[in-house]
């Protein structure tokens, strides 16, 4: 297994004719991923990559069986979309897109919450770099390439130093269930914790690399969850050590305005929930593999 | 994206909140004739810069008469402001704001933020106005209410009641008070605001509710459907190196050290910046191109660093994923065979391609140091200092 990503999910993709939806759109299918068509209003009965192309998510879906998304749209229209997504069905939408106004993610959220536990779509992102189960599917934007396929569940702000991860654990020959990137924004449609649940129910995986940084309170939570709920062992690595306060480090979520969301005080209070602390990015790999090995 | 005192005023008066009456000023003469049309006999000249704590920076003045008010702006305009919030540059004066004095009864303080746990808007209210939430919270935090509102209903009378009633305003006073608060919540949820702060919020003598000094900070994303805040912009106020990457789609904070970097991703350049405190450098700046990192941001990014004189070492560290690493290379050697860069520079290139990529770099007849994890990079760029 892996977690909301697998080889048979039915995947659409909305803003599936333009530039960067055809792009990436293909270079899933090139993955091996099961793209089955894609939404784009207006364009519907047309083909697209050799693949039916749809006015309304709940028509792709009524069509085609769909149950994952990805959303490819402008920030002035991502919430829309999203919420679409969540009506029509989906169960796993990722929101790639950066930009997206906080007060319209509050309104995604408060729209889901008409949805029971069971009925509810799980939105991943916005500004992140998507879900990759290696080897089986992937609903982001990364290069595939340098996920090995394993058993360590990933979860990120940031895309970059998500890959950077991933190939340190391949560098040490060791694989990835999922990779989740959660996005840089304030506001996310999931949060670590989420996640964490979700890779603790999963067979495959073993243990789960945590990549926070500066800013909000989501690691501590996801951290004092792992101390009451989980078994698998969590590493967590957070950067901005040198990062003012007050200051938006490029994602737009990372600044420090409170106590506990500076990077020292965020792996103090993570270190008191028992998390095992990368004390560097370039340890990132290592950290894994030793707490690995002191599991067995 | 911050706006002045005088402008969160006009906006909050539209949204019914009480302020005093007040003019901007340009000059001093401007200034003389702002005070005489205000009338009265005491005024308060405010220096217009994106900070707080400017009434102990000098930023302030009591004025008790026109000639005064004339004085005061000839002192004020034109020069830097330093407050502990601007750091030792300061911040350039160029309007200041005429205002008819209050006479204080009481100070409040009133703020509204977003609440990243509960996902949320948040006020938080205290009886103790004039002093920072961070000096509040830490002298007086038994003072402090929150209250927290379900944006899809928006901000309830009652809410706003219990927020008055609990900072103990008289009871003639609370219907006014919870319209002011009532008004603060509807800028904020209005107007795509992430800060909205009244301190003080003040009762006067007269027993009027006035929003004696205000600050609103607005959400960078939403800008595009709120014109007229978005016009509000004060480059001025702003790191002139800051507003020149903005300008060009680059994501860039200027820091004190002398290790510049050009990094893409958010995440990558804190964890590289990380790196180079760990091995004894300190970083110049954070600067993220984007996850793609195409050549015209590279070109843009060494342009940007090369302006920075702090800078002794450049630290280049891409991971190139969709954009391969042999494209990375290429637009690094154009970038650096435009620019003239006299300091060394360190490179370390990862993900798609990088044999590929660092073979065109090595062919190529660029000066640098390379470097393959990031741990070697940020240890080469601190030796690179001493070099």
């Amino acid at each position: 297994m892996s977690v909301l990503i697998d080889k048979k999910t039915k995947i659409i993709v909305q803003g599936f004719t333009g530039k960067m939806g055809s792009f990436h759109a293909e270079e899933m299918i090139k993955y091996g991923t099961n793209v089955v068509g894609g939404v784009t209003p207006g364009k519907g009965g047309m083909k697209h990559l050799n693949l039916p192309v749809f006015n309304t998510v709940k028509e792709a879906v009524k069509n085609t069986g769909a149950s994952a998304s990805i959303l490819f749209v402008p920030p002035a229209f991502a919430a829309d979309s999203a919420m679409e997504a969540a009506d029509a069905g989906i169960k796993t939408c990722v929101a790639i897109v950066d930009g997206i106004p906080s007060h319209d993610m509050i309104k995604i959220k408060r729209y889901m919450r008409r949805y029971s536990r069971t009925e509810k779509m799980t939105l991943v992102g916005p500004n992140c770099a998507g879900v990759i189960s290696p080897g089986k599917a992937m609903l982001g934007i990364m290069p595939g390439h340098i996920y090995k396929e394993g058993k360590i569940g990933i979860i990120g702000r940031s895309g970059t130093l998500g890959y950077e991860a991933a190939q340190q654990l391949k560098n040490l020959n060791i694989g990835v269930s999922t990779s989740v990137g959660i996005g840089g924004d304030p506001i996310n449609g999931s949060s670590f914790k989420d996640i964490l649940e979700k890779f603790e129910e999963d067979d495959e995986t073993e243990a789960v690399l945590m990549i926070g940084e500066i800013g909000g309170p989501q690691e501590v939570a996801a951290g004092k969850f792992a101390k009451e709920n989980m078994k698998k062992p969590v590493i967590a690595y957070i950067a901005g050590l040198t990062a003012p306060k007050g200051r938006v480090m490029g994602h737009a979520g990372a600044i420090v305005s409170a106590y506990g969301e500076s990077a020292v005080e965020k792996v103090e209070l993570l270190k008191e929930c028992g998390i095992i602390i990368s004390k560097n990015p370039s340890v990132m790999g290592e950290t894994v593999k030793s707490a690995l090995n002191s599991k067995t | 994206m911050d706006i002045h005192e005088y402008q969160a005023k006009k906006i909050l008066s539209g949204f019914g909140v009480t302020i005093p009456r007040g003019g901007i000023a340009y000059s001093p003469e401007n200034a003389e004739n702002k005070a005489r049309e205000l009338g009265g006999s005491k005024w308060v000249v405010k220096a217009q810069v994106h900070s707080g704590a400017r009434g102990k920076a000098g930023g302030i003045i009591i004025c008790n008469s026109s000639l005064e008010v004339a004085q005061a702006a000839d002192k004020l305009l034109g020069k830097k402001l330093v407050t502990n919030q601007t750091g030792p540059e300061g911040k350039i004066t160029n309007r200041v704001y005429i205002e008819e004095a209050t006479d204080i009864k009481k100070e409040l303080y009133l703020g509204l933020v977003f609440d990243r746990s509960s996902e949320s808007i948040m006020v938080v209210a205290s009886t103790e106005g004039g002093m920072s939430v961070e000096e509040i919270s830490k002298n007086k935090p038994e003072t402090i209410i929150r209250s927290k509102i379900e944006v899809a209903v928006g901000m309830q009378k009652f809410q706003a009641r219990e927020i008055a009633f609990g900072l103990k305003i008289e009871p003639n006073l609370i219907a006014r008070a919870a319209d002011t608060i009532i008004g603060c919540y509807r800028a904020f949820s209005e107007l795509d605001a992430t800060m909205v702060e009244v301190n003080p919020l003040v009762i006067s003598n007269q027993d009027q509710i006035l929003a004696l000094d205000c600050k609103m900070s607005f959400d960078n994303n939403a800008l595009f459907r709120r014109n007229q805040v978005s016009e509000l912009r004060d480059k001025t106020q702003e790191n002139p190196n800051e507003v020149y990457a903005s300008d060009r789609g680059l994501n860039y904070v200027s820091l004190d050290g002398n290790i510049g970097n050009i990094i893409n991703g958010a995440g990558l350049a804190m964890a590289s910046m990380d790196m180079i405190k760990l091995a004894g450098g300190e970083p110049a700046n954070f600067l993220d191109v984007g996850g793609g990192a195409t050549p015209e941001k590279i070109v843009k990014a060494f342009k940007l660093i090369s302006m920075d004189e702090k800078v002794k070492v450049i630290l280049v560290n891409i991971f190139a994923g969709i954009n391969r690493c042999d494209w990375v290379a290429e637009g690094i050697v154009q970038a650096l065979e435009k620019i003239d860069i006299k300091v060394p520079i360190v490179i370390r290139l990862a993900g798609t391609n990088v044999e590929k990529g660092n073979k065109i770099l090595k062919e190529s007849k660029i000066k640098y140091i390379e470097a393959n994890t990031l741990e070697d990079a940020a240890n080469k760029a601190v030796k690179a200092l001493g070099n």
